[in-house]
């Protein structure tokens, strides 16, 4: 049994892993959501795990809740998705953050000038 | 053979067979390039591999109250992954991200089109009479 638990063990925190690069990596909204979706349900079988390893029925209450409430992340989401535009779904990168900085504090000082 | 042992080893197959349903899935969802294709990789652990992993538990545990409470889990898996995966994909849909060149059936886009076209010519038909302003909706 313990073998099996290890491989099982194995093979669910490499879902979690791919799930968690995919909810990163994006690029919209919504393939977050999928990725997350998959982390609750590798959620759900590490706990199933869990208590089939000890032979325990006490967290049992959690996969109902689980089960119960996983799926409302992917509705609200779904519900305020909107359109996004392209390049939206990543993180800038250093120099693109100081350029937006400096058009902003531009766009601030003409503002004071004109004033 | 004992009937506990036996109970444990279809445990134990059941169990790996949900995680590694649960594996792939997080493979599908890295390597498919579009939305859609991953809800399809996504579905798979969400009532499969959650209902073999559950499956395995209850036998492992084998007690009563315990065991209907994941027959209860397993049912609510069954009522809820359908309406975050219809409004992920009618969202999807919605925002821009399906494109219709790639599917094979793609009926949506031809009864909206449909529906469009009969609620041009509806107008039309209203103008030319003059009595329905708003002509037929088509719906």
């Amino acid at each position: 049994m313990s073998v099996v638990v290890v491989i099982c063990a194995v093979l669910l925190t490499g879902a979690a892993a791919l799930a968690g690069f995919r909810m990163e990596r994006g690029p919209s909204m919504l393939d977050r959501t999928v990725g997350l979706d998959v982390l609750t349900s590798t959620i759900v079988g590490a706990v199933a795990l869990e208590a089939a390893w000890s032979r325990r029925t006490d967290t049992v209450p959690i996969l109902v809740v689980l089960s119960m409430v996983g799926f409302v992340s992917a509705v609200t989401i779904a519900r305020f998705a909107a359109h996004e535009p392209e390049g939206a779904g990543r993180v800038l990168t250093r120099d693109e953050v100081a350029q937006l900085e400096a058009q902003r504090l531009r766009a601030e000082r003409d503002a004071e000038d004109a004033s | 053979m004992s009937v506990d042992r036996f109970a444990d080893i279809v445990s134990a197959v059941c169990l790996l067979a949900g995680a590694s349903l649960s594996f792939i899935a997080g493979l599908g969802v890295n390597r498919f390039r579009s939305l859609l294709a991953r809800m399809h990789a996504a579905t798979k652990p969400q009532v499969l591999g959650v209902t073999l992993m559950l499956m395995g538990l209850a036998l492992r545990i084998r007690s009563g109250s315990a065991v209907w409470m994941l027959v209860l889990v397993v049912l609510f898996q069954m009522l809820t992954s359908p309406v975050a995966a219809h409004m992920v994909g009618r969202a999807g849909y919605r925002t821009g991200k399906v494109r219709s060149d790639e599917l094979v059936v793609d009926e949506l886009t031809r009864d909206l089109e449909a529906a469009r076209q009969g609620e041009e010519q509806g107008e039309e038909q209203g103008e030319e009479q003059g009595s329905r302003p708003g002509g037929p909706s088509a719906t």
